[in-house]
């Protein structure tokens, strides 16, 4: 997914993750990582964090680990969501492709993050790939919280 | 976000924001004339004060009918978001809130309205800002009167009252090399016949109680933020890009992007300044907005059949109306607001002040008031009234000499607004 993914993709996306992975992710509560995690979990995904500097503290009661060889491979994962620079997305989306291929379904780089290569060769296995962006925003937008703030959120819709 | 949806300028006037009231099924957007708004529970509570959810907390900060209204003037602008304010003059303080610091100026256009203009050369001094006018027809004046501490640029789109359209595009070049971020006042022009920010504006400031709004009912102002300027590039946005002491240290453009502005607008401006909007106003401009580029299609049109009749008159000295092929700005309008200059021009009377006087007395139709953009046509003698606090050279550069009046055309039939005017007309210049 080079292109700007639709409205439409993102909704599915979205809609059909459970368990999102999100390596890189911070415990510091007023850093952006963490508004992410945070958020993701109350809106109902389960967030397995990934990040050596916390390793053996717990999210929500539940632990985080410090590499993603770590995590239990009977885990469900169906997205991985990377909060780490361009230059370690390679090895840490081809870790998550190995390790959890009967389930992986979405690749998500967050703002600011990209990588070509790595989203041609997901894709090319049958996976979605979201590049800059951030699922909590696309979350709040699609689902009407950044409506109440007056964001722009590009929906028109006549329904309940 | 880039987004997808494609719908015309029409169909986003009448539903952008807007949604069946997941309550009720109310169709049109009800008045949520409520303070405040109960948490589901002390972690909600915790969640909305630390800004990790967005929700209504209290009216001051965001109203679910003020949310639509701010969701609806920055789609039809084609920006990110909005802040709605009480009024045009506290949406540019709120602008300029979360980008000065005492010590900081503006580079202004010569060419504002006489609010904007006073407010600029003297309140905004009180809290250690400063504005540097200059004339935007000189863009060397422009990019030399830029400083280290020159945090941003201001201008009009369509000039309120001189005739004068701004080239945006120019300017925002000079306002991106600077690496500070363009404000365009899009009030006269309204999004319909200019979006400032397709043409690089990063900031649009409105005073919504004119054209949206539409019929002269109620105040109001409005922000709206393109999403698009790095206000962690350089150190000189230090309230979006370092830490916020009231959040905990959070720094609102690391955290929060491209919406960090529009976040700050709200969680801090609003918050700490308390220049909020009333419900019951959103809900009217809301109404207004409905039926925006029907009224401005008349507006326009009028405008010109009125100007081109008074600039042929011999009792005229001269129109100054961006929209008539004798305007210096003839070109530049038509390439850059080809929808139409606006509504608004001044035109200089063969006489001088009493006899603008005795004209503004004189008419029938044409309403003698401090406002513009109402469904009404409506005259001011600028030199008397709004510019009056001026001197005579800052009247000069803003188009309000002593022989200036202003109009602002309605929408009723211009074969009547021109028989009104004549008649003004023939008694002014009799006594003379």
């Amino acid at each position: 997914m080079t292109q700007t993914p639709t409205d439409e993709l993102l909704r599915k996306i979205l809609g059909e993750t459970r368990v999102i992975v999100c390596v890189g992710v911070s415990m510091n509560s007023v850093r952006p990582s963490y508004f992410v995690a945070r958020y993701l979990h109350l809106r109902g995904y389960r967030i397995i964090p990934v990040n050596p500097a916390y390793a053996g503290d717990e999210f929500f009661g539940r632990p985080i680990y410090d590499s993603l060889d770590s995590v239990p491979g009977n885990v469900e994962v169906d997205m991985l969501d990377i909060f780490r620079r361009p230059e370690h997305i390679p090895e840490i989306a081809a870790t998550a492709m190995n390790r959890f291929s009967s389930s992986l379904r979405t690749i998500w780089m967050q703002v600011g993050i990209t990588h070509g290569e790595v989203a041609k060769t997901a894709e090319s296995k049958g996976l979605q790939v979201i590049q800059n962006r951030c699922p909590k925003i696309e979350h709040q937008r699609l689902f009407g919280e950044l409506r109440k703030m007056g964001f722009n959120t590009g929906i028109i819709s006549s329904k309940l | 976000m880039d987004l997808t949806a494609t719908y015309g300028f029409d169909t986003l006037q009448v539903h952008a924001g807007a949604q069946p009231d997941p309550t009720t099924g109310a169709r049109q957007t009800p008045v949520f004339q409520n303070t405040a708004y109960v948490f589901k529970d002390a972690d909600h509570a915790a969640a909305l004060f630390n800004l990790q959810e967005v929700g209504y907390i209290y009216s001051r900060l965001t109203n679910p009918t003020v949310a639509v209204l701010q969701e609806r003037v920055s789609t039809l602008e084609a920006g990110i978001g909005g802040i709605a304010c009480s009024s045009g003059h506290a949406a540019q303080i709120m602008a300029l809130f979360p980008l000065m610091s005492p010590g900081d100026d503006i580079v202004v256009s010569t060419r504002l309205y006489g609010g904007t203009v006073t407010q600029f050369s003297n309140t905004i001094r009180r809290f250690g800002w400063r504005a540097t006018f200059v004339d935007f027809e000189d863009l060397a004046s422009v990019r030399n009167a830029v400083g280290d501490r020159t945090k941003a640029i201001f201008t009009e789109s369509v000039c309120n009252p001189g005739g004068y359209v701004t080239d945006i595009p120019v300017i925002s070049e000079i306002a991106d090399s600077a690496g500070i971020p363009l404000i365009v006042d899009n009030t006269s022009a309204t999004p319909y016949l200019c979006r400032p920010i397709e043409q690089g504006a990063t900031l649009i400031v409105h005073s919504t109680t004119k054209y949206l709004s539409g019929n002269g009912t109620c105040m109001g102002g409005l922000i709206v933020d393109s999403g698009r300027f790095d206000w962690s590039a350089s150190d000189k946005f230090p309230s979006l890009s370092q830490p916020e002491p009231a959040y905990h240290g959070l720094k609102f453009h690391e955290t929060f992007g491209e919406l960090a502005y529009v976040l700050h607008g709200h969680a801090v401006g609003l918050r700490d300044l308390g220049a909020c909007q009333a419900p019951m106003n959103a809900f009217i401009t809301l109404l207004g907005i409905e039926t925006l580029s029907l009224r401005m299609q008349k507006h326009v049109a009028n405008a010109v059949t009125i100007a081109e009749w008074l600039e042929k008159d011999p009792r005229i000295e001269a129109v100054t109306y961006a929209g008539l092929a004798s305007s210096p700005y003839a070109e530049r309008a038509r390439r850059l607001y080809p929808k139409g200059a606006g509504a608004l021009f001044t035109f200089a009377v063969k006489g001088g002040y009493d006899t603008c006087i005795r004209l503004v007395d004189s008419l029938r139709i044409f309403s003698h008031v401090a406002n513009l953009g109402d469904t009404r046509s409506l005259v001011i003698h600028s030199a008397s009234t709004t510019h009056r606090q001026l001197t005579p050279e800052q009247q000069e550069a803003a188009g309000a000499a002593p022989n200036v009046v202003r109009l602002s055309i309605g929408i009723e039939d211009a074969d009547d607004l021109i028989a009104d005017l004549d008649q003004a007309l023939t008694r002014a210049v009799a006594k003379t």
